[in-house]
């Protein structure tokens, strides 16, 4: 019998712990159990036929930590072999269904981008050991003590495409009810049922009643069976052993009151023995399996929350598209990734629930800057994100490396979107947002756009998908150019809603196009869609009537507990005072401000450095203002750092200030000038390297004195810093490494710097850098600051003017 | 307790010494101007820290020029010094979890000066964390007194010592606390070290 019609109908028993019995048997701390299998059959066979007696339907094999991290691929072979074979020698002569299933724990590396392991290495490794699980005839796969999303991903996804078994999901979560990474149940239950998990749950850690909260979490999401394998407690020293506070009766009874309440799959993790198990068996032995109920949720999250579609309405910010924004085509040209990520993060702070991501330019590869795009941001800010592409393969890349579930922008009703787009959601989990459009176009009816919508619907059925993976969106089209347009998008709305019940998506700011004051046709608008059921809005966060909308229809709708989100909020609109203060700054000579300007770098205050080089704008050429006022304020800090009368922060902050004055100087004049700079610096932290601060105050440094930088971030191998500065003919290239076990990383890329690029220079910096070392490894100079990275920069380019 | 068990602690916030946090930022003084930006990230770093610790204890064997601790050997006379007079010990690992790394290279993009005093807050919380578990240990050791600690990159004990610790710890598991390929950890607001028990004079 398949575990998974056995399942349908039954409670599933799971085994206990393995590595305590093991250690009570004489394993040593630090000694592989994995090598028992080959070393100790006899025992692991015992262990496994003890669980089996006791009454567990599954046991997994003796292959935890079995990975090609920790074994030669001779030796994982034989592992899993040894590890099949101990436990289908004890299912023999046992009379209830026993099924064998491949144990799979984390690799104990941490993934990028906060570890160094890549997304696929990680699945690479977690396919060979799936693969031989399949070679050896295992009957499911059991993914267990996952203490980070994306590594659950990864192991989900090798188990997914190398093998046709069922698989099930457990994490380890800690006594917050989070990952150790900080995902929360609901982010977890929404990413492993969207990639297909057959159950999903929860082990080790803690005891029953520590994880029922979780536990009742997943109950309340889960539409898949829903597992538990607690430890017996926590782990405490008695006499010399180790004793787990929870003892079997106690176990048996907060677990069962879990299988009262919907748990359909039990067993337990450290510290539980068989006699846990048959004591669990006892206890739920009159008990019938709770039925799963379907919970046609529909949700997207990331690595740390889900976020849920319901009554309230859910902002997506659109700012990052280069549609129409001259700033962000040329940011996305010269690879600024830092520029992407501030519009990521300004959104954010305005209240966005999720990010919408579109880098598609002619002239740049758009999948490798999707991918890197959608990585860089889930490494600074934690909302899903909809990943927005015409390109089917760059959508896949982007959403196989997303952590969490993504929202998918978009599909249509043509059948080589519907053929492109569903398969990515079946197999990544995805939200679709589905436009009802199709070859014949948009259709100028409610009707004909429902009618294309019932058809996409019919086409993701086909794929596996239902309702709940489908976001409508019946298109808001301009209606200066068609005065029933809005009316008829209105009536659209309605009509998916409550024809199909599916939740639905607008971007509203079409419907104003060609008229004046956009934003007062956009706001309302907007109110009228959520009157009419909208879901979601594709929207800017940064339009006030949009945002008022926003917060006065959930105020109005109940839907603001004690108006807190519309008070702040109010809190944050433009006061009568403002204008004052603008004028005043208008009204008086640019002299006073220009002083004004000096005194704000100097003293680190972005925000008046900021409107200050605003004001000024209108009455001194903006070259102007960079050579006689942010220049001569960064060098009065940047003197003082010398003479150790300004610190670290006090620099950086002035740095930041002039940084906020130099953006509005970019805005004011044509980029053709604005590149005019001193040259084009490579900067890099070494491969192996983690850390970038230390390169990160260089870089800001160097654009203050107004050098372009070219950052490639931090764990750069060799190869690609030799390949980009050779692409950007750069004079200079800044190498940084805090630690002295990646000092040889640094070296060996300066041996391949030198061979091809010897008319380069290399400064060098970092915590265990001395001068001597860096002479030692071949560096052209050893700066101990960033300001002395500065000057050496000068040097460079003033030299390189005079040839 | 048994040679074989891992415990694991977890802890409150220690209190916030803010000129331990200057100091580590580069600053040389009051950094009175620094004030309201400091208060500012120590309150946007206070949820996102979680204290956890997790120790075991080791035998101390001698032979020759090498240390038998059990889990590992090692020929580092520095901490053949630190430990001098000692019979067994503790080896442990603290972190203040992901999330100020999250916050830093947040911050690294948009604010460098907090990217910078996030980075002092996290040096001076890990500190903290392991002189509150330290003193804790040192309290229930009665006849027995606790060395200082010493971790891997002191004196001549290499980083190497690191994959020693963590095969006996198992960090990745019982405090989320992960060795990557160049012996840097990650979270980076972590520390791992031994602490010697050596017996009081009676």
């Amino acid at each position: 019998m398949n575990i998974l019609s056995y399942l349908k109908e039954n409670l599933v028993f799971l085994d206990g712990g393995m590595g305590t019995l093991l250690q009570s048997e004489g394993l040593r701390a630090g000694e592989l159990p994995e090598r028992w299998n080959l070393s100790h059959p006899e025992i692991i066979r015992r262990i496994h036929r003890a669980y089996f007696e006791a009454g567990s339907n599954i046991v997994s094999t003796n292959t935890f930590g079995a990975n090609r991290l920790k074994f030669s691929a001779e030796e994982l072979d034989e592992i899993v072999s040894a590890a099949l074979a101990n436990a289908r020698a004890a299912q023999e002569g046992i009379d209830h269904p026993t099924f064998v299933a491949l144990d799979i724990g984390p690799t104990g590396r941490m993934l990028r981008p906060y570890g160094d392991l890549d997304f696929e290495d990680a699945v690479a490794l977690f396919a060979e050991t799936v693969r031989l699980g399949v070679k050896y005839g295992v009957d499911l796969i059991f993914i267990e003590t996952m203490n980070d999303s994306l590594e659950t991903k990864a192991a989900l996804l090798a188990a997914k495409e190398n093998s046709a078994l069922p698989v099930f999901v457990s994490n380890a979560y800690g006594a917050d009810g989070k990952l150790m990474t900080g995902a929360d149940p609901l982010a977890m239950v929404t990413m492993l049922e969207g990639l297909g998990a057959d159950a999903i749950g929860v082990n080790c850690s803690l005891g029953p009643k520590a994880l029922s909260g979780v536990v009742e979490e997943y109950l309340r999401y889960a539409s898949i069976p829903v597992l538990l394998k607690p430890n017996a407690g926590l782990p405490k020293a008695v006499n010399g052993e180790t004793v787990y506070d929870v003892l079997p009766t106690e176990f048996s009874e907060e677990v069962s009151s879990l299988v009262r309440k919907g748990v359909r799959l039990v067993g337990g993790c450290c510290g539980t023995t068989p006699e846990y198990i048959a004591a669990t068996v006892a206890a739920t032995k009159t008990m019938s399996p709770v039925a799963i109920e379907p919970k046609n949720l529909t949700s997207v999250s990331s690595y740390t929350h889900a976020v849920l579609f319901g009554e309230a309405p859910i902002l997506i910010g659109e700012r990052i598209n280069p549609t129409g924004k001259k700033r962000l085509k040329e940011a996305l040209r010269n690879h600024e990734i830092d520029y992407l990520l501030n519009e990521g993060i300004a959104q954010e702070e305005k209240g966005v629930s999720i990010l919408d991501v579109n880098v598609g330019l002619p002239e740049i590869d758009e999948c490798e800057m999707l991918v890197t795009a959608v990585s860089e941001l889930q490494a600074v800010l934690d909302l899903p994100l909809q990943i927005d592409t015409a390109d089917p393969v760059a959508m896949e890349a982007a959403l196989r490396r997303y952590n969490g579930k993504a929202m998918l922008n978009s599909v249509n009703g043509k059948k080589e979107s519907m053929d492109a787009v569903f398969p990515l959601a079946k197999k990544y989990g995805g939200l679709v947002v589905a436009l009802t459009l199709d070859e014949q176009g948009i259709p100028e009816t409610a009707e004909g756009r429902l009618a294309i919508a019932k058809k996409i619907l019919a086409s993701a059925r086909e794929y596996g998908l239902s309702e709940k993976d489908l976001i409508f969106d019946p298109l808001a089209m301009t209606v200066s150019a068609d005065p029933n347009a809005a009316k008829e998008t209105l009536r659209a709305l309605s009509l998916i809603r409550k024809e199909l019940g599916c939740h639905t998506s607008l971007g509203v700011s079409n419907v104003s196009f060609g008229l004046p004051a956009r934003d007062c046709i956009n706001g309302t608008f907007f109110a009228l869609a959520l009157e009419h059921g909208l879901s979601a809005a594709i929207m800017n966060p940064f339009s006030d009537e949009m945002m008022k909308t926003y917060y006065t229809y959930r105020a109005l709708h109940g839907l603001d507990e004690n108006f807190g989100d519309y008070i702040a909020f109010a809190q944050t609109l433009p006061q009568a005072t403002s204008a004052t203060v603008a004028t005043t700054l208008k009204a008086s000579s640019p002299e006073p401000i220009s002083s004004e300007l000096q005194k704000a770098i100097i003293q680190g205050r972005k925000e008046q450095a900021a409107s200050l080089t605003r004001s000024l704008l209108g009455a001194v050429a903006p070259l102007k203002i960079v050579q006689n006022e942010i220049i001569p304020a960064l060098d009065t800090v940047g003197v003082g750092f010398e003479k150790k009368t300004v610190y670290l922060p006090q620099l950086l902050m002035s740095a930041e200030a002039a940084k906020s004055a130099f953006e509005v100087i970019k805005e004011a004049i044509p980029s053709s000038e604005a590149a005019g700079k001193k040259g084009r610096i490579v900067l890099a932290t070494v491969e192996g390297d983690i850390h970038d601060i230390g390169k990160n105050i260089v870089k800001l440094l160097l654009e203050n004195y107004g050098f372009a930088v070219t950052d490639l971030g931090r764990d750069v191998p060799p190869e690609k810093i030799v390949s980009e500065a050779k692409r950007l003919g750069v004079q200079l290239i800044g190498l940084s490494a805090l630690m002295t076990t990646t000092v040889p990383a640094m070296e060996e890329t300066i041996r391949q710097l030198k061979k091809v690029l010897p008319s380069c220079k290399i400064v060098v910096g970092g915590a265990v850098l001395t001068k001597e070392y860096a002479d030692m490894i071949g560096a052209d100079r050893y700066a101990k600051d960033a300001m002395e990275t500065v000057r050496y920069a000068e040097e460079i380019y003033e030299t390189e003017q005079c040839n | 307790m048994s040679m074989d068990t891992v415990l694991v602690r977890t802890y409150d916030a220690p209190p916030v010494r803010r000129g331990e946090i200057l100091r580590y930022a580069g600053v040389r003084g009051e950094g009175r101007e620094l004030a309201p930006l400091l208060s500012e990230c120590l309150e946007e770093v206070d949820s996102v820290l979680h204290y956890s610790v997790c120790y075991a204890e080791f035998p101390i064997y001698r032979t020759e020029s090498i240390l038998d601790l059990g889990f590992a050997t090692t020929t580092s006379r520095d901490l053949q010094k630190n430990l001098a007079g000692c019979s067994s010990g503790l080896v442990f690992a603290a972190t203040v979890g992901l999330g100020i790394d999250r916050l830093i290279a947040r911050y690294a993009r948009i604010s460098p000066t907090k990217a910078l005093l996030f980075q002092a807050i996290g040096a001076e919380r890990i500190e903290s964390l392991c002189e509150v578990f330290c003193r804790e240990l040192s309290e229930d050791q009665g006849e027995y007194l606790l060395h200082p600690r010493f971790s891997p990159g002191y004196g001549d004990l290499p980083l190497a010592f690191q994959k020693d610790i963590f095969a006996r710890l198992d960090c990745p598991k019982n405090i989320g606390l992960h060795l990557n390929q160049s012996l840097l950890l990650s979270p980076t607001k972590s520390v791992t070290a031994l602490v010697g028990r050596e017996k009081r004079e009676s």
